[in-house]
């Protein structure tokens, strides 16, 4: 069973932190914190198992971790799971992500949480793992992302349709088209606010 | 008011915040805002306001007024409600809080929802916070689900079904019949999680392990379709069809084969298939392969599918990749028990690992070389494990050192090497070196006689020059106490004797005693062995006499007590000083595995010294064991002399165990150098020999092992208190003939799991008439509780032809061995 996923940065700033199994929620950060010093300290080119600190559960439960750029993706599991198995799935899930939001990048990860969380509920349920075929995943997330987009959204109605419209970028419409000697000339259209 | 920012914006300007001050601030800001709008009741922007919560969450800051609200999202008809409100429920709420409950309704309307999406939130939310009343209400619904068509659906159901059996275990029964069609999909998300639910319920239960057994062969066709079916764009992952499946379902073969013929037999043809097919380049091969390992070596395989998993297990060993070099080291730490001929193959590969760079891999490599030593190798790994002791971390040192110890004790091949071993480590890891391996590195210095000269030169050479590792130096100390006379004599076969005068043994022990780097337990002894000296050393008593009264006055209690008394030694007992500081006899000890307790058979003295004797040094100086024996009064069993094994055949290799000398001595347990804590150890007031195992004996009845020809032998038992697998079985041979039977010797085999020990017999003649007999002690290490057996072969002449007999011992009583 996965007991913990949890996504930082290289300075330990939680991106993304969700746990499977009860903890207060001074220790969840503190779990974030100490997972951050563990997993800080190695070094490039060693391998990617770690015993799990003491908050989480000692050396019954391991650290699988891997390191993209500058986000750390850190699976805490305990001993029913294939260590190279959980490598393989954070490297799907990372996939995902790419698909789902083209080239991710942190920034992603930082603005669009809750989609994030989505799409990891679509993988991982309860500690287990759900899906791995990346397509499957991807299909559910875009039609339930259709689904919201009907109701409109995070936002409320009123406030999308306006700014849809403000954010229209109308060009400047040239009054004059000069091509040579044909003048042609355009009606004002009016302007919207 | 305003409409609330949106969360975009939130996230936006907390990142604008340099400071810790500065983000706590706003998010407090944001937080007065969002609670005001909820009193506001606004349903418009619930679902942002939360939204929002959850983020601020995410970083640190107390959450939990929006609990309520996300209840209401729930319960709201808009999917972007639903769907951050459930979030909000899984990260927010807890069985403990009692608002959760509230929930139950909404999921069950939920469950039964139009919409697949809903349904599915629904399933994920019961699946990842469900509380066990939850799960009670809530499991029909979800194994309706778990039967629908809907394979979106149907693998939520499953994984949500598996929360459901750990919650409230009882339920299990209800899924079973929903079960039946599961491993027909199509679907792989189905099937994977559909392998999970078989899965935990096969662990959960030994009757749905019964039930499953017969899944065996679909299990196996499937994995064989997924193996074959070559390249499908869906599930591939670098190469391999859905190896996330695979992995599943060979770990669910394992859960069945386990201790199954029939399963394991049905089993082994895809396995060795798995086994060779897989494509190694990349994880993913690597992946599988590790758990087709892994599952051979848990069912009942053939023997070549063994040797194929861990040849399989050393190909990964030489991989460059760190991670495949781990998990082989972990899977053949797990396999070294059962197969251990088969990973001493790899020894080497082992031993090289122990040089990585890399701290996991280094940990695990020296475990693994730990479970390898054997008689053989010992040298050759002890050599590269004493190397690794310098080179490691300071985490590792305390464990190899202590892992070294006990190899070392257990596979020495010479008393020389293993002094030499333990020196080695002493010198080297010396302050890493766990308390307890001071006395038992004096109790064995003890035991080799022939070496004293040898040990105690070296000693004195290794603390010359550096006196601040504690354990050496007290081990010095004590040995230099006892043989200092050796040491000055010059006289040692095995090396270069050096030339040592007394003064300076005396000052290297007055550094010691001086020195701000010695514990005040080292100074005890460094006390103690210039005491002993007085007695050895014939020109510098004075100087030892001074050196003692100056500690007379120590503001270490412990130094001036010991001080005070040496004094009296010397004033008013000089005559009975050489009786007390006389040579330590052979010590016996208990061994244990890992931390030993040492038992103590001092040599007692006579009880009158009772008084002027420092009561707490643990070092009592003392006769023989023979005067112990006058003053109980005649008990005529020898002392014990640790024999050298004259233990049969089937005594399992070496001194795996030496067991506390014969049970009628008194001592009581002392650890060696603790000085503080032991109590005289003369219990002699009831002068009662006080048997060191609580007598259970009482309750075990003694039986009649052998009775031919006038030959009698008694078995009568004891129990250890302190170890239960020890027996200590005690024989009485008696003679009813008229005619004495002479020569007689006894020997005993047991079955390989046991070991055994025979101790000296009392005498080697039955007188005839019964009028006397032989005792002997044997002593039984049975660790696996099995039925004790024992075979006997008898030799002794009698009435002038030498006589012979073969007989098994089966009528042991159940008490002897459980």
């Amino acid at each position: 069973m996965i007991k913990a996923i949890l996504i930082f940065n290289n300075h330990g700033k939680p991106r993304l932190s969700k746990f499977y199994q009860r903890y207060s929620e001074d220790t969840q950060q503190q779990i974030i914190r100490e997972t951050f010093h563990l997993v800080s300290k190695r070094d490039e080119n060693v391998c990617n198992f770690l015993e799990g600190g003491l908050l989480i559960g000692g050396s019954d439960n391991k650290l699988i971790y891997r390191h993209y750029a500058t986000l750390y993706f850190v699976f805490c599991v305990d001993s029913s799971e294939s260590e190279l198995g959980i490598l393989d799935l954070i490297q799907v899930f990372v996939e995902t992500l790419d698909k789902c939001f083209e080239n991710v990048c942190e920034l992603d990860l930082i603005f669009h949480v809750d989609k994030v969380h989505n799409i990891l509920a679509e993988m991982v349920m309860g500690g287990m793992v759900l899906e791995t075929n990346m397509n499957e995943i991807v299909t559910q997330i875009d039609a339930q992302n259709k689904l919201e987009k009907s109701e409109a959204g995070l936002a409320g109605a009123p406030a999308r349709a306006v700014s849809a419209v403000k954010n229209m970028n109308l060009p400047e419409i040239p009054r004059n088209i000069n091509i040579g000697d044909i003048s042609i000339k355009v009606p004002n259209l009016p302007t919207f606010k | 008011m305003p409409a609330p920012i949106r969360l975009r914006e939130l996230i936006r300007t907390i990142r604008t915040a340099r400071t810790q001050a500065e983000e706590r601030e706003m998010i407090q800001k944001e937080c007065a805002a969002i609670r005001s709008s909820f009193r506001e009741e606004d349903n418009t922007y619930r679902c942002r306001n939360v939204a929002k919560l959850l983020y601020m969450h995410m970083l640190g800051y107390p959450a939990h007024f929006g609990q309520l609200e996300c209840l209401k999202l729930i319960a709201s008809q808009k999917f972007t409600d639903k769907r951050i409100g459930y979030l909000g429920a899984m990260l927010l709420l807890d069985e403990r809080q009692d608002v959760h409950l509230l929930m139950t309704n909404c999921i069950k309307n939920d469950l039964n929802h139009s919409t697949q999406y809903v349904q599915g939130l629904a399933l994920c939310t019961l699946g990842c916070m469900g509380s066990s009343e939850m799960c009670r209400d809530l499991a029909g619904e979800v194994e309706k689900l778990l039967k629908t068509s809907n394979s979106y659906l149907r693998k939520k159901a499953a994984l949500c079904a598996v929360h459901v059996i750990r919650k409230v275990p009882e339920l299990m029964e209800m899924f079973l019949p929903a079960t039946k069609n599961l491993l027909n999909e199509k679907n792989h998300g189905v099937l994977h999680t559909s392998v999970v639910l078989l899965t935990e319920m096969c662990e959960r239960s030994p009757d749905m392990l019964a039930h499953f057994r017969k899944l065996v062969p679909q299990l196996v066709r499937i994995l064989k379709n997924l193996i074959m079916s070559g390249y499908s764009p869906e599930h591939d992952v670098s190469g391999i069809s859905d190896p996330f499946l695979q992995v599943r379902i060979l770990r669910l073969l394992r859960i069945l084969g386990r201790n199954d013929d029939d399963s394991s037999e049905a089993m082994n043809d895809i396995l060795a298939q798995v086994a060779t097919n897989t494509e190694t380049s990349k994880n993913v091969g690597n992946a599988i392969l590790y758990e087709t390992v892994l599952t051979i070596m848990d069912i009942k395989s053939e023997s070549g599918l063994r040797v194929l998993a861990i040849n399989i297990l050393g190909r990964f060993l030489l991989n460059n990749d760190k991670n495949i070099r781990y998990v082989a080291l972990t899977s053949l730490l797990k396999t070294v028990q059962t197969d251990h001929n088969a990973v001493q193959r790899h020894r080497s590969t082992i031993v090289d690992c122990l040089k990585d760079l890399d701290v996991s891999i280094k940990r695990r490599a020296m475990e693994l070389s730990f479970a390898l030593v054997n008689g053989n190798n010992v040298r050759g790994m002890m050599k590269e494990l004493l190397y690794f002791l310098d080179s490691c971390e300071p985490e590792f040192k305390a464990d190899c050192a202590s892992g070294i110890f006990l190899a070392a004790e257990k596979y020495a091949p010479s008393k020389r090497w293993h002094i030499d071993t333990i020196m080695r480590v002493l010198t080297t890891a010396g302050s890493y070196v766990r308390d307890d391996a001071v006395p038992n590195l004096i109790q064995l210095i003890t035991n080799s006689v022939e070496m004293h000269a040898y040990t105690v030169q070296r000693l004195y050479k290794a603390i010359l020059g550096d006196y601040s590792q504690q354990p050496l130096v007290q081990v010095a100390s004590w040995c230099i106490g006892e043989y200092g006379d050796l040491l000055v004599s010059g006289q040692c076969e095995e090396e270069e004797p050096i030339q040592v005068t007394e003064d300076e043994v005396l000052d290297i022990l007055e550094s010691v005693l001086i020195s701000n780097m010695s514990a005040s337990v080292t100074r005890g002894y460094a006390l103690t062995a210039i005491m002993k000296l007085s007695t050895r050393f014939t020109c510098t008593v004075n100087r030892i006499k001074k050196v003692v009264s100056i500690y007379g006055s120590s503001i270490d209690v412990e130094l001036q007590q010991r001080a005070v008394e040496y004094n009296a030694l010397f004033k008013k007992y000089d005559h009975m000083r050489p009786a007390l500081l006389e040579r330590m006899p052979v010590m016996e000890k208990v061994t244990t595995n890992g931390p030993t307790e040492i038992v103590q058979t001092n040599g007692e003295t006579e009880t009158a010294v009772l008084e002027t004797k420092p009561p707490h040094s643990g070092l009592q100086p003392g006769s023989q064991a023979n005067d112990l024996l006058d003053l109980l009064g005649g008990n005529d069993i020898t002392p014990v002399i640790p024999t050298a094994p004259t233990s049969k055949p089937a005594s399992a290799g070496g001194e795996l165990l030496d067991l506390l000398g014969d049970l009628n001595l008194t001592g009581s347990p002392v650890s060696a150098p603790a000085p503080q804590i032991s109590q005289p150890p003369f219990l002699l007031d009831g002068l009662s020999s006080q048997p060191l195992f609580n007598d259970i004996a009482a309750g075990i009845p003694s039986i009649t092992a052998y009775n031919k020809n006038g030959l009698k032998i008694d078995f009568s038992f004891e129990r250890s208190n302190t170890n239960p697998s020890v027996t200590v079985i005690t024989i009485q041979a008696s003679n009813s003939t008229e005619l004495d039977m002479t020569d007689f010797v006894f020997q005993a085999a047991v079955p390989k799991t046991f070991q055994l020990q025979l101790l000296s017999p009392s005498s080697s003649v039955i007188p005839a008439f019964n009028s006397g007999t032989i005792t002997q002690v044997i002593k039984v290490l049975n660790p696996q509780k099995q039925q004790l057996r024992m075979r006997i072969k008898l030799t002794y002449n009698h009435k002038g032809s030498a006589m012979q007999d073969l007989a098994e011992v089966n009528n042991f009583p159940p008490q002897s061995w459980q």
